[in-house]
């Protein structure tokens, strides 16, 4: 399988919404074969189709305060943060050149988190019967995904920086009393976003196409 | 007629959980067309229509489970 990359920088969540479905429909014209969208998004709490409104801690109306959008999805899971403190990356895959497995998807995703994390010194860990990338009992990386005809959007976050765990306390993100934590919590030290996003991609294409000599970029 | 089942979707899934029916009984509906979106764990997977017709039956409510194999709706053909 072969994908092309796109980076979209800082992107309001809904505008990656629309953009990832004209993504799936290019790809499910067989044109590119699969694409893979690195960004982070301003402040946003989206709910899941198994999410609850119980979930959410605040009133809508404190989100507004703290300049925090929320969003219904049509994505697995429950509740989850996005912030410009995290790096998002939504496959847009056709399993169909991949395998049709769902789970398979899901743990390849976990796998891409896990390298990456490693290259980074940080060692993460899969906790049986849940989904996700955690630190002992911390959660570093979260995923949840939809799947159409076989082809994949939504997908993979990561929490990269410190100053952006503060918005999690507004949810139980995934339903659940777990706490969250970043990369540079872990190291202690503060990381470039920029150089982040190209290790992001490379472990991609080391766990999900690693024959591929070419990776095609835009 | 025509049973839409729950396929395989992936090792170690056994069910899944019916979030939401895109068409209502007695809809005339299109082959491929999003039919049923099903929720597992962490996924959501759109079913399409295996053909084209009136959806008879919805077997398989919102909200109710489902096993790989299950019958989620009858659609009579055309």
């Amino acid at each position: 399988m072969e994908f092309e990359v796109f980076d979209w920088g800082l992107v309001e969540y809904s505008r990656a919404l629309s953009l990832q479905k004209e993504a799936y429909f290019k790809v499910k014209e067989g044109n590119p074969e699969s694409a893979l969208i690195i960004c982070s998004h301003y402040p946003v709490i989206t709910i899941g189709r198994r999410g609850e409104r119980k979930n959410l801690l605040v009133s809508e109306e404190e989100l507004r305060l703290r300049a925090v959008s929320l969003s219904c999805v049509e994505r697995g899971g429950d509740i989850t943060y996005h912030g410009p403190g995290q790096l998002t990356a939504y496959p847009i895959f056709n399993l169909a050149c991949l395998k049709k497995d769902i789970h398979f998807f899901l743990r390849n995703l976990e796998e891409v988190a896990l390298c990456f994390l490693m290259g980074l010194g940080i060692k993460g860990q899969r906790l049986p019967g849940l989904t996700g990338v955690w630190l002992g009992d911390k959660k570093i990386a979260s995923v949840g995904i939809a799947v159409k005809n076989w082809i994949t959007y939504h997908g993979l976050t990561i929490n990269i920086k410190s100053n952006d765990l503060e918005n999690f306390r507004l949810i139980r993100p995934c339903g659940m009393d777990v706490e969250m934590t970043c990369a540079e919590e872990a190291l202690g030290r503060e990381l470039e976003m920029c150089v982040l996003k190209k290790r992001l991609i490379e472990k991609f294409q080391e766990v999900f196409c690693p024959a591929e000599a070419i990776l095609w970029q835009r | 007629m025509a049973k839409v089942v729950l396929p395989e979707l992936g090792e170690k899934i056994e069910k899944a959980v019916v979030s939401f029916w895109y068409f209502k009984e007695g809809d005339r509906v299109k082959e491929k067309d999003d039919l049923v979106e099903l929720a597992t764990d962490k996924a959501t997977f759109n079913l399409p229509s295996p053909c084209s017709g009136i959806l008879l039956e919805i077997t398989v409510s919102e909200g109710d489970t489902a096993k790989i194999g299950d019958i989620l709706a009858v659609i009579q053909e055309e």
